[in-house]
């Protein structure tokens, strides 16, 4: 996954919190609370990066805790709140 | 654990009412043995108290 | 304060109840008339209220709510269908991105109106039904209700509306319909939502009779628990959950923390089960800011989003889950705040009401006629009993005639 280029599904709401963010995805009403602001740069951040790799790397996530995040970022695609790009660089 | 591209369109989905899963542990196996601290937690939207 | 690692369930419901900076949705009762007159209903209604919001007021609270990103808003009432500018109010919700869900007993639900509402995005309905067999819902709801329902329900399946909800209020009258109810759901392509009863507005009169038994209480928590992953519950049996293992959902009271309630006037309260002054808010006409400044910065929220004792329940082994229970169904059963629900399972509700205070009066009332159900009508005369209650506000105490 790090190497891929992922964005946020378009029919998603990203409603930052004092303590992360609540993404409401209006398609299949599936509602996740994001628990780190650092998560949520990441998120917002996936659509203008190349990679998740960069993504991570911008959001200052340290290298140690890319597993926690990679796994996160899977649990955001099973619910449909991001989405694979197709225009990967 | 394969990547999944979910695309979702609007149309097909905006009937789709899905209860989410109740909370699940906030962990997931990565099938080696190493498991994983999650940092995001599904809440079922038509699971809050106080709303009709 | 920064939070990382949480332990799980309860961490998320820990931070939610310090309240959020909007709701996450909220009940949004838009008129008080009704063409029923249901012997529980919770906001007493029947006739409309002549000061509701107008159709612009009503568009600008929608204004706010997109910019709040309130994600979606369950309108309700009364008979919500029944105000002129209805439709065009959840057009305007869905066109400016904020979910609409409405309850309604159906009536104004036909052939051309559900495929209009099959057709729309972001948009569910909710059918209210109380009874699997028109004996027990009519007697409810009112005589032809059942008939009106399940004609509703056919024009919604018809249509190809997925997924719509068939919402039931759980009494000691319908609690062995429960399968059938679910067979009932499944007929329509519908998702089955029971919930909890609460004391509320004429269901302070009728309560008595219509509450689940305790024996019953524990026959629906089984029954939830052997079929929850099917059915909707609105959070609203987190009172059950001392029985055993939680039920699916927050367990967690959202009243003034991630949910409230917009009445048709612009009252704002901490919920639908709890409409009274005790528990209103503001009002979105009264303050500059309207709904986000009550949302934000109203005292009674702010007491709400404080941290909570638990009273009497805080050292029973059954709190961490349960957590005290229903604030409203202990207010309009005269309990104070601090003391068990008083359906506790654990039976210390039973104890409390032993000795509790007069019932508070349900406020406002817009009943069409008081009494008028089958139940006599029974109010304490006597104040109620207000040592509980913060000294800031001044309160008044109406009585009915």
């Amino acid at each position: 996954m790090l190497d891929q280029a992922w964005r946020l599904d378009g029919s998603v709401a990203l409603r930052p919190e004092p303590f992360g963010a609540l993404a409401y995805h209006f398609g299949n009403r599936r509602l996740s609370f994001l628990k780190t602001p650092p998560l949520v740069d990441v998120v917002k951040r996936l659509g203008d990066c190349s990679t998740v790799a960069e993504a991570l790397a911008d959001s200052d996530v340290p290298e140690t805790q890319w597993p926690s995040y990679v796994a996160t970022l899977r649990a955001l695609a099973e619910s449909g709140m991001i989405v694979r790009r197709e225009d990967a660089a | 654990m394969a990547d999944v591209a979910m695309e979702r369109t609007t149309e097909t989905d905006a009937k789709l009412d899905v209860k989410s899963t109740p909370a699940a542990e906030p962990v997931v196996d990565e099938g080696d043995g190493v498991t994983e601290e999650l940092l995001v937690e599904e809440v079922s939207i038509d699971g809050m108290c106080g709303v009709y | 304060m920064t939070l990382t690692a949480f332990p799980g369930h309860a961490g998320l419901a820990d931070l939610f109840e310090r309240g959020l900076d909007a709701p996450i949705c909220l009940t949004w009762e838009l008129t008080y008339a009704c063409n029923l007159a249901c012997t529980h209903c919770l906001s007493s209604s029947g006739r409309r209220d002549p000061d509701e919001l107008t159709t612009a007021e009503c568009m600008a609270v929608i204004d706010e709510l997109q910019r709040m990103q309130v994600f979606y808003v369950n309108i309700g009432g009364g008979e919500p269908t029944i105000r002129h500018d209805f439709w065009d109010l959840l057009d305007y919700a869905v066109d400016h991105h904020v979910g609409v869900k409405f309850s309604t007993n159906g009536s104004r639900i036909t052939p051309e109106r559900a495929r209009t509402l099959a057709a729309t995005d972001y948009l569910d309905v909710q059918v209210s039904l109380d009874g699997a067999t028109a004996d027990v819902n009519d007697a409810v709801r009112g005589e032809g209700s059942h008939a009106t329902a399940l004609a509703a329900m056919t024009c919604l399946a018809e249509a190809g509306m997925k997924d719509f909800k068939l919402s039931v209020v759980c009494t000691r009258h319908n609690l062995d319909q429960l399968d059938d109810l679910k067979v009932i759901a499944d007929r329509f392509g519908a998702q089955l939502r029971l919930t909890r009863l609460r004391p509320s507005g004429r269901g302070a009169d009728t309560w008595h009779e219509l509450h689940p038994l305790p024996e019953q209480q524990r026959q629906l928590y089984d029954w939830l628990v052997a079929n929850g992953e099917r059915v909707l519950t609105g959070d609203s049996f987190f009172h059950l959950s001392a029985y055993g293992a939680p039920l699916p959902g927050l367990n967690l009271c959202g009243a003034g923390r991630v949910v409230c309630l917009i009445d048709p006037v612009g009252d704002v309260y901490a919920c639908p089960f709890a409409i009274h002054e005790r528990f209103r808010a503001g009002n979105v006409r009264h303050h500059p800011g309207g709904f986000a400044e009550v949302w934000r910065h109203s005292e009674l929220f702010a007491e709400l989003r404080g941290p909570q004792s638990g009273g009497a329940c805080a050292h029973c082994s059954a709190y961490d889950s349960c957590r005290g229970g229903c604030m409203a169904a202990k207010f309009f059963t005269g309990l104070p705040l601090d003391a068990p629900d008083p359906e506790c399972v654990k039976g210390h509700g039973v104890t409390a009401l032993a000795t509790a205070s007069a019932r508070p009066v349900p406020s406002p009332d817009h009943s069409r006629s008081r009494g008028g159900g089958a139940v006599p009508v029974a109010f304490g005369s006597r104040p109620v009993n207000r040592s509980d209650t913060p000294d800031r506000r001044a309160r008044r105490i109406r009585c009915t005639g």
